[in-house]
């Protein structure tokens, strides 16, 4: 229904030096840290205020919690090397290869999958099922709600990575530099995916 | 950011030493977490690997070292203001108060 | 009501080529169209949350009596017998600030005004995201409808007050679960909103058009959508939080040794009822600003306009909304001063808020000081843009005691806070609406509303408005609380029972004279003057488009040449220089 075009949608505004997709991925990434800062401050907050350990509400040690540190790790890698891959699309397709930006991409997307799967089959199923649900302590509420959240983060990107595998990628024929722009905002959010990780990791399987 | 080849060949040597860093500071983290720091330096240690961690991906990933657009650096500023008053804040509302009050004070 | 030349000049103009109704009407990406649909739900959600209201009133003034004509309508799970049960009325309670809030004003302040006049008054052809645009209207539609359908559930819609706090709402009826999940879809649809209002406002500015020449109100949306944007996502993840303590029975806000009406509670305990009143705070305190920021800016350009005068420190108005916005996010825990915070804290906050009360004084200062020597046009949006000034001053200025602990504890939960806060949002931020929708209705349809019926509207709005919340700081300082379903039986209350009856009839009385609003509203459509494209001689750019503005605004891009309020200049000939107009014609 385009029968306008708005300005600035590939090419960066003369005065800010951005274009409009790169500035908005921002903004809402300004919001995702509000949103995993409130998480974050609960978790102080609720820890601080736990009574010492003789009490059945003590924060649990990472002995009692029973969360494997090799599972967590190994995700952090696998995430950790999604962004190196996810980067490289990036570059790969600034260079005007799309063949080895769209290997990355389907790379990428393969570790997004590998890091659900994990999580899911060998820390949430096995965990429920072992009665460490949700409602056991505060611990795992927290550790629930913010791994949970941050899985659909991760789904959330493996849509969006999907896309532009699929139907999105008919964009790159048509105007390169868009479609390179846009990866690089998909690159933006899923860069931040992975920082979010890097806080959850130590906080809930190390401290 | 510029986006001539030679800079992007630059970038992907800086990636691949970023990703090196990143995997050396998660063997780290986990090895601090494993000989025992006391409390409470062993948070600050995890929290400053991760902090560091943090700071390379967004600085070489999301491209904030080459990033010249003030926007961003004054979003990112503002962010980190809120984000700041948003963690330290509800914690601190109990700090003046007795030790046993703070428990109460958290509880409701 | 159309804000399309395919509607008004008559089908299959050809300028276009022929979109179908759905894309076109329905899910259209055009900035002015989605905000009409911002501005008609809006507008059924403010009615509603309003006759919420009117229900509440009957029974505060005659508590257990029953209520003429309406009552047997509601059945014997809300009303035996035409009598409000009391769980009823606090869900009418809960849901009359939550429909008021989040479905009513800031859709109508931000969706409504901010989608439809913004990028015309920036001189952009749209929003930068019009599919994102069009997302957060659907986003926004889904969260109203979920909250509409909570009305029906077993043991109605939500009952713990519009601030929710636990551990009361993790007990509460089935409602709750459909509030928080309907919040986190108003929340979701804020922030895709205020994402796209910051980058169309940096990005799409048209050509001369400075950040210090752009209309204030323009300024007052950027800062309303940063404050959306870091403000509501720590309510989003509280959501988020009671909602698993209510679905999976974890105790994020839920205390150990909990009693619910004589039995134990299940939960595991361990959780911090405090930590829901920070993190709904966090956001809610900023909402506050959300919901005036946008109306100051309203009544900025008609007062700019009705005076024929320049905006009177322009530039420090600026400087204070930013100031504003930017506390507004250290001020919260004053909400909290019973909650049994230290002395020092309770300090820092006391001192932040009293802080915060300066910009808004300079910006209402600036705006007084904007009238001096005007020859003002009493047109009907200047009497309400005039009528906002001293009803947002005394909201303002009633607020000052609650800020400092001292003085907030005797008022904490009175009905002195009801009168203070409704003094900002009603008489301020809805006479703020009222005067944006006179204003801004001929850009929107072609055609200006009904004088008459306009006068007559604003003059019992005045008087009534003030009936039903004057009566407040009676009851207030009496000691009534604020969550009483009947203070009937209280001596204190029954002390001040007249001033309750006499602000419930104001309600009614203001109610019917919404009529006047209502089908001028509507027959204006039709039957309103037809009028120019600038038919209030504005120099703001938004006036620079036709009326109504085709798809992609102007036919021309326009490109401006000075500040926005450039009305009578010395040595022209007309008494205003619009910012688009090269030199006087």
């Amino acid at each position: 229904m385009s029968t306008q075009t708005l300005p600035y949608t590939v090419h960066p505004h003369p005065v800010t030096g951005i274009y409009s997709g790169k500035f908005g991925t921002w903004l809402f990434l300004a919001s995702e840290v509000m949103l995993f800062g409130a998480l974050f401050s609960s978790y102080v907050l609720l820890r601080v205020g736990a009574p010492e350990a003789p009490s059945p509400l003590h924060w649990p040690s990472h002995e009692e919690t029973h969360l494997s540190w090799r599972i967590g790790g190994f995700n952090t890698l696998v995430l950790i090397v999604s962004s190196v891959t996810m980067v490289m699309a990036w570059a790969s397709l600034k260079m005007g290869d799309f063949s080895k930006g769209r290997r990355y991409l389907w790379l990428t997307f393969l570790l997004a999958l590998t890091f659900i799967v994990v999580k899911l089959s060998l820390e949430y199923v096995p965990k429920l099922r072992g009665g460490y649900v949700p409602a056991k302590s505060t611990f795992f509420s927290l550790y629930y709600t913010l791994t949970g959240l941050h899985g659909l983060h991760v789904i959330g990107g493996m849509v969006v990575i999907g896309y532009f595998l699929g139907p999105g990628a008919a964009l790159w024929k048509r105007d390169p530099e868009y479609y390179t722009n846009r990866i690089e905002c998909t690159g933006l959010y899923w860069h931040f995916v992975d920082l979010v990780w890097i806080f959850l990791f130590p906080v809930l399987y190390l401290m | 950011m510029s986006g001539s080849h030679a800079d992007v060949s630059k970038h992907v040597r800086a990636y691949v030493a970023v990703f090196i860093a990143l995997a050396i500071g998660t063997i780290v983290t986990v090895a601090a977490a494993q000989v025992h720091i006391p409390h409470p330096m062993n948070y600050v240690v995890a929290m400053l690997i991760a902090l560091f961690k943090a700071s390379l991906v967004a600085a070489i990933f999301m491209h904030l070292k080459w990033e010249r657009a003030a926007n961003i650096w004054i979003l990112l500023a503002l962010c980190a203001v809120f984000f700041a008053a948003l963690m330290l804040l509800p914690s601190l509302t109990t700090f003046d108060l007795p030790k046993q009050a703070q428990r109460i004070g958290a509880w409701g | 009501m159309s804000s399309h030349d395919h509607h008004t000049q008559g089908h299959g103009s050809g300028a276009h080529h022929e979109l179908s109704f759905w894309r076109h009407y329905v899910f259209s990406t055009d900035h002015k169209v989605i905000g009409v649909q911002y501005g008609i739900t809006a507008l059924c959600f403010l009615f509603l949350g309003f006759c919420l209201m009117m229900m509440m009133r009957w029974q505060l003034a005659y508590p257990g009596q029953p209520m003429p004509v309406i009552g047997k309508f509601f059945g014997e799970a809300a009303m035996p017998g035409g009598i409000m049960l009391p769980e009823f009325y606090n869900s009418l309670g809960a849901m009359h600030g939550t429909i008021m809030v989040f479905l009513g004003v800031v859709p109508l302040l931000v969706g409504a005004f901010g989608n439809y006049v913004m990028p015309l008054q920036i001189g952009a052809p749209d929003m930068a995201f019009p599919k994102l645009n069009m997302a957060s209207y659907w986003v926004f539609a889904v969260g109203g409808i979920v909250m509409l359908v909570s009305f029906f559930v077993p043991g109605g819609a939500a009952n713990s007050g519009w601030t929710s706090y636990a551990p009361l709402s993790v007990i509460a009826t089935m409602g709750q679960t459909l509030w928080l999940i309907g919040m986190v879809f108003l929340i979701t649809s804020s922030l895709l909103g205020s994402v796209n209002f910051i980058v169309t406002i940096i990005q799409l500015r048209a050509k001369g058009l400075s950040m210090f020449r752009l209309p204030f109100f323009v300024w007052a949306q950027l800062v309303t959508a940063f404050l959306l944007l870091l403000a509501f996502p720590p309510l989003e993840a509280a959501g988020v939080m009671q909602l698993m303590d209510r679905v999976a029975g974890t105790s994020f806000f839920m205390p150990e040794g909990l009693v619910v009406s004589g039995v134990p509670s299940t939960v595991a305990g361990g959780g911090s009822p405090l930590l829901w009143q920070h993190l709904f705070w966090f956001l809610a305190h900023p909402e506050v600003y959300v919901l005036i920021l946008p109306a100051l800016g309203i009544v900025a350009e008609i007062i700019a306009n009705n005076t024929r005068k320049p905006l009177w420190g322009y530039r420090p108005m600026v400087y204070s909304a930013i100031f504003l916005g930017f506390m507004s996010f250290i001020v919260w825990a004053h909400h909290m001063f019973m909650t049994g915070m230290g002395p020092t804290i309770s300090t820092f906050f006391a001192t932040t808020t009293m802080i915060i009360s300066i910009p808004s004084v300079i910006i209402l200062t600036a705006l007084v000081i904007s009238l001096y020597r005007a020859s003002i046009r009493f047109t009907v949006p200047m009497l309400f843009a005039l009528a906002f000034l001293p009803m947002f001053a005394i909201g303002g200025l009633t607020g000052l005691p609650l800020g400092l602990p001292a003085s907030d504890i005797p008022l904490h939960d009175t009905y002195y806070v009801i009168g203070h806060f409704h003094y900002v949002v009603a008489p301020g931020t809805i006479f703020g609406i009222f005067a944006g929708i006179y204003y801004w209705y001929p850009k929107v349809t072609g055609r200006k509303m009904n004088d008459v019926l306009g006068k007559i509207h604003f003059w019992l709005s005045f008087v009534f408005i003030n009936m039903v919340f004057g009566p407040m700081f009676v009851q207030g300082l009496a000691g009534v609380s604020r969550r009483l379903y009947s203070q009937v039986g209280y001596a204190h209350g029954e002390a001040v029972q007249s001033w309750t009856i006499t602000s419930s009839w104001g309600a009614w009385l203001l109610g019917l004279a919404q009529i006047f609003f209502i089908v001028n509203f509507f027959m204006s459509m039709r039957a309103g003057k037809k009028v120019s494209d600038n038919p209030w001689e504005a120099t703001t750019l938004e006036w620079a488009a036709p009326s109504p503005p085709p798809h992609g605004n102007f036919t021309t891009p326009p490109v401006v040449y000075r500040p926005p309020y450039e009305y009578s200049v010395p040595g022209l000939a007309k008494d205003y220089f619009p910012q688009h107009a090269a030199a006087e014609a």
